[in-house]
């Protein structure tokens, strides 16, 4: 009996140290992996967990996805650790302000996240490098609007070398604009991709065309397909089959859709036969009581 | 001496001194002056308190010496009213009424320790300031200076006058003493430093700030504790007081990073703290303090993350604004907009769970939200089903996936009955990207079609 609960006490105290351990390795080591094989394979295990990696959406109305696509690469590169999200307020205009529940969904803790709004670009940027320099953050979200001309050359490397100093991960997020010169470790262009249908024809997991445009180590570019898992916490390979961009609905749906059942993008059949029945003999209760 | 009184009216004035100047009564003015003065007048104590209509009151318990004694600082205030062009009269007495007591109906002065009484009781006892029966009461009594009804006993003037005058009596001849209400609080902790010479340079006042902040600390840790705020004070040679705090997440009393605090607050103020003819003291107070134990940091090093994150914050804090460092709270409802708050980070967290989202499903919730809704032209092919179409700032969109309706029903015990029903859908359109649209009300004969709105975007 002693000996069992010594052993259980021990096997805490291994848990523990294992724990502290892995907290008191500096967060500089190490890359963040998408969870993705083949796209770490090509970037050689991941991205450098201790740097600073630009997020760029070809149009504003892209920049929903790549906010998406930075949040599951801020979840990867957290762990358990707080993320500190510096924000414009025109973005808030442009796209929506920040939807916690929203967050739930990617899988990611509300909680977890600190939200700085700030006025202009120049805020964003203190905020944002105010925050890299702090080593118990997991990442930092840079989210400044349009080209300001505070965020140079300059400020990239300010940025960098605080995110290498710190171990924060640190992403830069921006829409619509020409990318400038920057000491960002890597570049992407993220823009949303159809997703895999699922039963009903109903939109599936989140799904983005991610573009490697450059990277300091010499990985040539890329253009890979790829969505967001929340219940593994991990991206996944979008349909390798075809790499023309028209072929929406995959094939090799996981669990919804038999191959034969799969729908190409446009066959107007939205829901089941029975559905609308079904829908339209609730209603008249529904109403009355609304 | 001219013949006027308060309460008389303009033309009775007129009549008696035809060349009589009229001004407005400005009564908002008159209080703001008070309050400036107030303000100004923290330099001398802490404890400074409005004695409306027109008058301060400055408790200097334990104070006078600092300045050379009672007479030096009644000299020293009377100086700077002087300057400031007021008419004015001081006491120093025992307890405040009787200081009000004296000056208003006395001829002010400084009151010898214990001689209070002695120089009250021959004030008239329109100096109790008691109500306008009670005084006609009492003269008609024959009682007309304090020093009649000192010696009565108190258990007749009662019964006859009221309890009211008794209280009112006790007080003013200091028998009985009643603390101030200050303006401001008086804070836990405060040093300070006074100049010799008005000081110009903002470089050794931030060494004057840095000397402050560090007496601070030792004061807080001898006492074991730390502030969770720190206000600055500058009393500037003009009578003008600009102030300036930090807070902190956390009780600290950690110099270093207080000093960082307060170099943040300087760095984001619209108009810089202006010397102009220099300031004469400045005073660093600590409105509120905590207990706070030293205390051994843990080995696994999260309490040490938990630390440099709460600095964070009080840093950003102290930079952006309360209101710009926020957190997520979750609210416990299911109405979509308010599902969440965004509070201040300065606010301890909440405990409310976040919902979880269902396993193996794509996102129910847009990541990004648009508050209010955006209206939207849209069509849909059956009455009750999700749009083919739809137009949102002057695009098409041609939606290619599907899913909905999801009903969501007004919270009727906020919005009231009258809100509409809204059926959401979630959409994605042939480029990939994914909207969150509803729909208010229902395709019905003869009536207008029901509106769509775009309320959010998903990932």
């Amino acid at each position: 009996m002693g000996t069992r609960s010594d052993s259980l006490a021990l096997n805490d105290l291994r848990r523990q140290l294992a724990e502290a351990a892995l907290r008191s390795v500096p967060a500089a080591v190490g890359q963040v992996s998408f969870g993705a094989p083949g796209l770490d394979a090509a970037l050689g295990g991941g991205l450098a967990r201790a740097a600073l990696h630009e997020v760029y959406a070809p149009a504003t109305a892209d920049l929903v996805a790549a906010t998406g696509f930075a949040v599951g690469l801020a979840m990867r590169a957290a762990g358990m650790r707080p993320i500190l999200w510096a924000r414009q307020d025109v973005v808030d205009a442009e796209t929506g302000r920040l939807h916690p529940p929203g967050l739930t969904e990617l899988g990611l803790d509300p909680g977890r996240v600190l939200l700085v709004r700030a006025r202009d670009a120049a805020g964003v940027l203190r905020a944002g490098s105010e925050a890299a320099r702090c080593p118990a953050l997991g990442a930092v979200l840079i989210e400044p609007w349009g080209e300001p001309r505070c965020l140079d050359l300059t400020a990239s490397r300010r940025l960098s070398l605080a995110a290498e100093g710190s171990g924060a991960t640190t992403l830069l997020l921006r829409a619509a604009v020409s990318p400038p010169p920057s000491a960002a470790r890597t570049r992407w262009l993220v823009s949303a991709l159809p997703s895999r249908a699922l039963e009903a024809n109903a939109p599936g997991d989140p799904a983005f065309s991610i573009r490697l445009l450059r990277h300091r180590s010499g990985v040539a570019e890329g253009e890979w397909r790829v969505e967001w898992s929340r219940d593994r916490q991990s991206f996944q390979e979008y349909a390798v089959r075809d790499h023309g961009v028209g072929a929406a609905g995959g094939q090799d749906d996981r669990r919804k859709v038999g191959p034969d059942a799969a729908p190409l993008s446009r066959t107007l059949v939205p829901f089941p036969a029975d559905r609308p029945a079904a829908a339209g003999g609730e209603e008249p209760g529904i109403r009355r009581a609304g | 001496m001219l013949g006027l009184t308060r309460g008389l009216t303009l033309a009775d004035a007129r009549a008696r001194i035809p060349a009589l100047a009229a001004v407005e009564a400005e009564p908002e003015a008159d209080e703001a002056l008070l309050v400036r003065l107030a303000a100004f007048c923290d330099r001398f104590t802490p404890l400074v308190a409005l004695d409306p209509p027109y008058g301060l009151m400055l408790d200097i318990t334990g104070c006078a010496h600092l300045f050379g004694g009672e007479a030096a600082l009644q000299a020293a205030i009377g100086g700077w009213m002087r300057k400031g062009g007021l008419d004015f009269r001081t006491t120093i007495a025992g307890t405040p009424e009787a200081a009000h007591a004296l000056s208003r109906f006395g001829g002010g002065g400084i009151m010898p320790v214990g001689a209070d009484e002695a120089m009250l009781r021959p004030l008239p006892v329109a100096a109790l300031e008691l109500r306008a029966e009670t005084v006609v009461a009492l003269s008609r009594a024959g009682l007309k200076t304090l020093a009649d009804l000192a010696d009565r006993p108190s258990a007749t003037l009662s019964a006859r006058f009221g309890a009211e005058l008794v209280t009112r009596l006790g007080r003013v001849l200091g028998r009985e003493d009643a603390r101030i209400t200050p303006l401001r609080p008086p804070p836990a902790c405060v040093v300070e430093r006074h100049f010799a010479e008005p000081m110009l340079d903002i470089e050794s006042l931030e060494a004057v700030v840095a000397r402050l902040v560090a007496e601070a600390a030792r004061v807080l840790e001898l006492r074991g504790e730390g502030g969770r705020s720190f206000e600055i004070s500058f009393f500037r040679s003009d009578g003008a007081v600009r102030r300036l705090s930090v807070g902190t997440g956390r009780p600290s009393r950690d110099a270093a990073a207080i000093l960082r605090l307060w170099r943040e607050r300087v760095d984001t103020l619209a108009d810089p703290l202006d010397p102009g003819f220099g300031f004469d003291a400045v005073r660093l107070a600590v409105p509120v303090c905590e207990p706070l134990n030293t205390h051994q940091p843990s080995l696994d090093g999260r309490a040490v993350e938990d630390e440099a994150v709460a600095d964070l914050v009080d840093r950003l804090v102290a930079r952006f604004g309360r209101d710009r460092v926020l957190r997520f709270v979750a609210q416990d409802t299911h109405h979509p907009v308010r599902a969440a708050k965004a509070l201040s980070a300065a606010l301890p967290a909440s405990t409310l769970a976040w919902p979880a989202p269902e396993p193996d499903e794509p996102p129910a919730r847009p990541l990004q939200l648009f508050e209010p809704p955006q209206p939207v032209e849209a069509i849909a092919e059956v009455p009750d089903g999700p749009p083919i179409r739809f137009r949102w700032r002057r695009i098409t969109h041609d939606v290619a996936r599907a899913e909905g309706p999801e009903r969501i029903a007004p919270e009727w015990w906020r919005d009231g009955s009258s809100e509409p029903m809204r059926d959401y859908y979630r959409v994605e359109d042939a480029q990939g990207r994914r909207f969150w649209l509803f729909r208010i009300g229902f395709y019905e004969p003869e009536q207008a079609p029901p509106r769509w709105f775009l309320h959010g975007l998903f990932a």
